[in-house]
């Protein structure tokens, strides 16, 4: 049966890029659902823009220490080693690339690794918050995103029509329906959700995809 | 001669705050590092046309239902009497709230200016300002409408922006501890904006959970030292 994989799914998929000992930040909204995700074995230091490094699992919101939280505003449990710090000093972390691992949501990607997150033209923009700074900090940004719009148009596109959060910054991108890479040659097609055929994918994607070699179906 | 920083209320502490003063507030997202009960006291003071730099904008009391059972007040208590001319910052509403904010629909109408300013460049102006730095050069924003009228300069093959200090006349922070020099510690991630911006104003104003004698906080573990810190009310929350 074609369907389209939920945001959890996506999540456990992105979350298998999480290799042992890595340092990572996770952005606003679907990839907070990674941190829930990690695959077994291996240890992850959760870094939040707010100033906290090496906090454990998601706490509920029943037992939330308001002076506890993820950069999402969810509660975080105490974990031994974890330890807090400043917004300026957090920001060297990210600016200064000692961040491993960065996952962010986009409104769209371009063919060229441009990301697109934080404003929508005619819509009152919330913010930037700590993107901009993550995006061109990193080591490595991987995206979660659902393939499409509502409306059913392209978020994978040759060139992003909303406002940037920074240029050449995506190493790879998650969707409902792919997993994508971003090369100098291009968009190379790793990976389709089941039952889904290339050439359907590509038809909901506006920038031109490359085929890979060892062209897979999704596994979790 | 020692001063004596300890005002008995946030309504004394914040009583002078003129007009056109600007205005560091701590905090990050919701309620945790938010000095709460300086900003209420803020509003009730009534200052006009204030220039507040912070985090985030606030969601106002009605939206805060959504966020912490029973609400709370944050910066919106300022917006809503229409104190506010200009804020800076990095999220003038909170993520995923909708477009109702009282800062947005202010800025909607015209009341309020907004320069929207990514958060770790946010919080590096602060540290330059605090610090006597004429600026700094970052990557962050290059390719982006961030850059707009910004000097920009390549170093070693990358490119970067000149982002200048901030400043500010008061400083209103929310910290742990204090004790009755001005020292600070925080708690989690409490902490956020509050230390740097501790720094950067002619004024700092802090309200703690907990206000103790010299001597009681590990001299090793002192965040904000004790000549950053103008005044000091210790008030439950």
């Amino acid at each position: 049966m074609k369907i389209r994989l939920d945001e959890q799914t996506i999540a456990l998929r992105a979350a298998k890029e999480f290799e042992d000992g890595m340092v990572i930040n996770l952005g606003y909204g679907m990839p907070g659902l990674c941190a829930n995700a990690i695959p077994d074995g291996r240890t992850i230091h959760f870094h939040s823009e707010n100033g906290v490094l090496g906090y454990g699992a998601l706490g509920t919101d029943e037992e939330k220490d308001y002076e506890l939280i993820n950069a999402s505003d969810q509660p975080v449990s105490r974990i031994p080693g974890m330890c807090f710090f400043d917004s300026a000093l957090s920001f060297d972390m990210i600016r200064g690339r000692h961040v491993d691992l960065v996952v962010l949501g986009a409104y769209q990607v371009s063919q060229e690794g441009d990301l697109a997150n934080w404003g929508r033209p005619g819509r009152p923009a919330t913010g930037m918050g700590g993107g901009m700074d993550l995006a061109v900090g990193c080591k490595r940004l991987i995206v979660v995103m659902l393939h499409t719009t509502k409306e059913g148009a392209p978020r994978i596109v040759k060139q992003c029509s909303f406002p940037l959060t920074a240029r050449n910054c995506v190493d790879k991108i998650f969707t409902d329906l792919a997993v994508i890479e971003v090369t100098k040659q291009g968009l190379v097609l790793k990976e389709v959700a089941p039952a889904w055929t290339p050439e359907e994918v590509q038809a909901l994607t506006e920038a031109p995809l490359i085929l890979a070699g060892d062209l897979k179906e999704i596994e979790l | 001669m020692a001063v004596n920083k300890i005002y008995s209320s946030c309504d004394g502490a914040v009583a002078d705050i003129p007009d056109g003063a600007v205005v560091m507030i701590g905090g990050f997202g919701s309620y945790g590092g938010l000095p709460i009960n300086l900003i209420v006291a803020l509003a009730k003071q009534g200052a006009r046309n204030l220039t507040v730099i912070a985090n985030q904008g606030g969601v106002g009391f009605e939206l805060s239902k959504r966020i912490k059972p029973g609400g709370y007040q944050d910066i919106g208590a300022l917006y809503a009497k229409g104190q506010v001319k200009k804020f800076i910052g990095s999220v003038p509403a909170l993520g995923g709230m909708p477009p109702t904010s009282p800062l947005e629909t202010l800025h909607r109408e015209g009341e309020v200016e907004i320069e929207i300013v990514p958060q770790g460049t946010l919080a590096e102006r602060i540290r330059a300002g605090a610090g006597g730095l004429g600026g700094f050069y970052t990557p962050t924003g290059v390719g982006t409408p961030v850059e707009t009228g910004k000097e920009k300069k390549t170093i070693s093959g990358k490119e970067y922006l000149l982002e200048l200090p901030l400043t500010a006349d008061f400083a209103l922070i929310k910290a742990h501890k204090a004790d009755t020099a001005g020292n600070l510690v925080y708690r989690g991630t409490a902490r956020c904006f509050n230390p740097v911006m501790a720094m950067a104003a002619k004024t700092t104003i802090v309200e703690v959970d907990e206000l103790v004698q010299p001597g009681e906080l590990d001299p090793e573990a002192i965040v904000t030292p004790y000549l950053f810190v103008s005044r000091i009310v210790e008030v439950q929350r």
